[in-house]
């Protein structure tokens, strides 16, 4: 027994060794820091339960005194006859217009970030910028579309009696705000497609292109459809950026027989648009069961997106 | 050490010999014998040219840098049409980077830079206006870990020959292939299935399918049975053994018995550890397999051979 | 097949092929260069509005105890107070909210709750911040502020700060989950070898080792939280202008509020004076503040993933 050295203890007897090592209640300090961090987990989920609760109870009302018809109807004055249909045209709009520009221009981008540019300084720089753009605020994607869009709307003839403060003006400034995460979702989609099957291609003598196109393309194609689903879901609930590019939030009548050109460009409102509007509307109705009744048609077209996208994350795993 | 081996020969062709010897042992077993009883009659014959097949690529005082780092070092060897050569030596020597120089794979990686001359029919496959994808399309490649396309096993097998236009019927192309790989009568009731379905061995297999399906004239295959068990190991190997008859092959391996067993020739490369840590790969000596497996000149490659080092 | 002798000609490839190489690689390119055309554009729009306010306004007004744009006063401290008060509420909210959920995910769940769980966080990160505003409103002002407060307003700078928390928590829980993910396993056995129980490791491995993933995440976080607008812009009133206060019981308007609250006040953005230009400095402002949280967080983030 060495009295002198701390690296060779005194022998500890078996009854001492059984009673360390035996689970037991004398150490409540790491039980206590695991139930804490449970808290801390319920309660967020906590208040994504109380948020979904309230708002249904709030909505209901909404749903059961109208029905679908609260789909179905467009803008109104009147509480009761208010409806959904006008934003959700918009929004549709809005979102087709944004997969038309957004999704062929950042996929492309992304492929060539991961595939063809070189690996310098020039690269890491638009690198950079995409990641910057994916961090700035959308309401200066609001500005930049109120300086660059609803002008540029009016000079190709798009203008209308809105004088480009219409849907097509909010689709382009949607898609450039959603185009930096087009990029990155797409880019991570492209770079998880494993080396060898690029090699491979390579190896039969195939040129860039054709490895991109059959063989890194077809394997990154689920990742690449789950970021812009879930990219087309931000675009649906965004709402700052087109109040300043002029969405409508008031009333207005869109006529019965307008023609398609005078739906482009004529007034426009969004799902999100409408939850804000009716929020502020002096009728306590609008803001006490219709803006919850719109946030409930809102949230199911995210969820429904959300779930597509993790549809077909589950189904790319699958594979590999 | 390359003296021994003449560089320059005449297009005088004797792949019929070549064949005829591919024909008269079938198995892997009695390769090593063979290219043995080979070797000694090359050897006292004082190395008459007529004897050895011509050279189908040809390095001259090759250099592969990534960037600053110097890979590999000042690499000089023929390879001649219709053999095995084997490359082989520890890890780290450069083994698989010269070998990815033949078909120009090292094109792939941005800070790759190769001097020298790779010289494949007299032409410098570095030289101007060579397009890399059409020497990939005549220099074929197997891969350390099979990967097939994600895709059908006919579709693995056509892909190649339909990108480089490939006119004929291209179901006999892809039995062929196939049969050739020695995949067809397993796979041929399947074609329409994943070639994931496959087993590893099956899978390199169709890999080796793929690379002969457009018709090159050399394959390369890096650690091609690295992956594998024993049993698909030695399928490999003989399947190698017979495609010699038609390719010339270019092996890289860890396993020297593999070396030994497939090869004609091989070349034994070692590796320089500098004091700031890089390491610097060169050839030590290329010779007959038998050769080199029995009576090497070099001290280093005995000390690797007999497990000295390594 | 293999006696011809090749020609130079022959590796040359095929120049349709080479060529259709070119033009795609183009097409590709241009496409991989719009992002630093957005910026420019970012850049430019906002910067020249920007200079036409700042060469025009009095630059006294940029100082007076208010921001009541349509009557010539832009303190610009009265928004930074207010963005600072409400990121401050937001990030007490999500970082014991976030981290906590972070580390009981990453370190404690089971795999398949963490198979339920992860989707969820990821669910509560989707809700549009519209919809967080309208509830900050309606339920956190009402039902949490006003109680506990009993005096307070309807619209307080409080209730929208705790709505933005709501916002950023999933954003912290989810980034700082992938950093602990990351760190790797033969850490924690090797604290655990050391005879350290879980929390131990956790606390003392685990969080430090993650550490600069778990300080971009709250860099992220609070990026975001400085650039939420509707939350801000429905929850803490001051519609139209703001007096300067520290005071969260207060309404009050963030940088991002104002230009919202400008662009929908009046049905013309390009108001009397020099307001619409004002909307574009406040823009610059909030642009580049953000973009230094971004590019800080970024670089950790890139730090963190050399790491290992």
């Amino acid at each position: 027994m060495s009295t002198s050295s701390t690296l060779n203890p005194r022998r500890a007897t078996s009854e001492e060794v059984a009673k360390t090592i035996k689970r037991g209640g004398a150490n409540w300090k790491p039980i206590a820091f695991q139930a804490l961090l449970l808290i801390l987990l319920s309660v967020s989920l906590l208040i994504l339960i109380v948020l979904l609760a309230d708002i249904l109870v709030s909505a209901w009302p909404t749903f059961r005194d109208r029905g679908l018809s609260f789909i179905t109807d467009g803008l109104s004055l009147n509480p009761e006859t208010a409806g959904v249909w006008t934003a959700i045209v918009g929004s549709v709009i809005i979102a087709v217009v944004v997969a038309v520009l957004a999704f062929p221009v950042g996929i492309g981008a992304a492929i060539y970030l991961e595939e063809y540019a070189p690996n310098n300084s020039i690269t890491r720089f638009v690198d950079t910028t995409v990641r910057n753009l994916a961090g700035v605020p959308s309401i200066v994607y609001g500005l930049l579309g109120l300086a660059l869009f609803v002008p540029l709307v009016n000079i190709i003839g798009f203008g209308g009696a809105t004088s480009g403060k219409n849907v097509v003006a909010a689709g382009i400034t949607m898609a450039a705000l959603v185009l930096p995460i087009v990029i990155i979702t797409s880019a991570e989609a492209i770079r998880a497609v494993p080396n060898a099957i690029r090699e491979a291609g390579y190896g039969v003598g195939a040129t860039k292109w054709e490895v991109v196109k059959n063989h890194v393309m077809p394997v990154a194609l689920p990742g690449v459809l789950t970021g812009t689903v879930l990219t087309l879901a931000r675009a649906f609930g965004e709402t700052a950026p087109l109040l300043v590019i002029g969405v409508a939030t008031g009333f207005f009548a869109p006529a019965g027989d307008a023609s398609f050109y005078d739906t482009l460009t004529g007034p426009y409102t969004a799902l999100p648009v409408v939850v804000f509007s009716w929020t502020r509307q002096t009728q306590a109705e609008f803001a006490e069961t219709l803006a919850p009744a719109a946030i409930v048609v809102l949230l199911v077209v995210l969820f429904i997106l959300n779930g597509l996208a993790i549809w077909m994350r589950n189904r790319s795993d699958r594979k590999w | 050490m390359t003296d021994r081996i003449e560089t320059h020969l005449g297009t005088t062709e004797e792949g019929q010999m070549a064949q005829e010897q591919a024909n008269t042992s079938t198995t892997a077993s009695d390769v090593a014998a063979t290219s043995a009883e080979d070797s000694d009659a090359v050897r006292t014959s004082g190395g008459d040219p007529d004897d050895l097949n011509p050279v189908i690529i040809e390095l001259e005082n090759v250099n592969v840098y990534y960037d600053d780092f110097h890979a590999v070092s000042d690499v000089s060897l023929p390879i001649r049409e219709r053999e095995i050569t084997a490359f082989i030596g520890p890890s780290g020597c450069g083994k698989s980077t010269v070998l990815r120089c033949l078909n120009r794979m090292n094109d792939l990686i941005e800070s790759a830079r190769v001097e020298g001359g790779v010289n494949y029919h007299g032409v410098d496959l570095y030289g101007p206006n060579i397009d890399p994808v059409e020497v990939r399309r005549r220099i074929g490649m197997v891969f350390q870990k099979p990967n097939p396309f994600p895709k059908s096993i006919y579709d693995n097998v056509a892909f190649g020959p339909k990108i480089a236009g490939y006119k004929g019927n291209m179901d006999d192309l892809v039995e062929q292939s196939l049969d050739r790989a020695a995949l067809w009568d397993e796979v041929k009731d399947k074609l329409d299935e994943s070639a994931y379905a496959l087993s590893g061995g099956q899978q390199q297999r169709l890999c080796i399918a793929r690379a002969i399906a457009t018709s090159p004239d050399v394959v390369l295959m890096d650690e091609p049975a690295s992956a594998l068990d024993p049993i698909a190991t030695l399928r490999i190997e003989e399947l190698m053994y017979e495609l010699k008859a038609e390719y010339t092959i270019i092996i890289v391996t860890h396993n020297m018995q593999q070396a030994g067993r497939v090869s004609d020739r091989t070349a034994f490369f070692s590796v320089d550890i500098q004091d700031d840590g890089e390491r610097t790969g060169r050839l030590v000596e290329f010779s007959e397999t038998a050769t080199l497996f029995t009576t090497p000149e070099k001290q280093e490659t005995e000390d690797y051979i007999t497990g000295r080092f390594g | 097949m293999t006696t011809q002798p090749i020609t130079a000609q022959e590796l040359a490839g095929d120049p349709k092929r080479r060529r259709k190489e070119t033009r795609v690689k183009a097409v590709f390119m241009v496409a991989g260069f719009t992002s630093i055309a957005i910026s420019i554009a970012i850049i430019v729009s906002l910067a020249g509005e920007a200079w036409n306010f700042i060469s025009q306004v009095e630059l006294s007004a940029l100082w007076t105890l208010g921001w009541f744009p349509r009557r010539g006063l832009y303190d610009i401290p009265t928004l930074v107070i207010a963005t600072t008060i409400i990121s401050i509420i937001a990030m007490i909210v999500a970082i014991p909210l976030g981290l906590g959920a972070a580390a009981y995910l990453a370190e404690y769940a089971t795999p398949r709750a963490r198979k339920w769980l992860k989707p969820t966080i990821e669910v509560l990160a989707g809700i549009p911040s519209v919809v967080l505003g309208f509830w900050a409103l309606t339920f956190i002002s009402p039902e949490i502020v006003q109680r506990i407060f009993t005096s307070s307003k309807p619209f307080t700078m409080l209730a929208a700060g705790l709505g933005v928390g709501v916002l950023i928590t999933p954003l912290v829980a989810t980034v700082s989950e992938d950093a602990m993910r990351a760190v790797p396993l033969s850490l924690r056995e090797a604290s655990y070898g050391l005879g350290a129980n879980k929390a131990t490791t956790v606390r003392k491995v685990v969080f430090p080792a993650a550490i600069s993933g778990i300080v971009a995440s709250l860099i992220l976080a609070l990026s975001r939280a400085i650039g939420e607008t509707m939350i801000v812009f429905m929850a803490a009133g001051a519609v139209g202008g703001a007096i300067r206060t520290w005071n969260p019981l207060e309404p009050g308007q963030t940088m991002t509020a104002a230009i919202a609250s400008l662009a929908t006040g009046s049905d013309q953005v390009a108001g009397e004076g020099l307001a619409f230009q004002s909307l574009f400095f406040v823009g610059l402002l909030l642009f580049l503040l953000t973009l230094a949280l971004n590019s800080i967080s970024n670089r950790v983030v890139r730090k963190y993933r050399e790491t290992y």
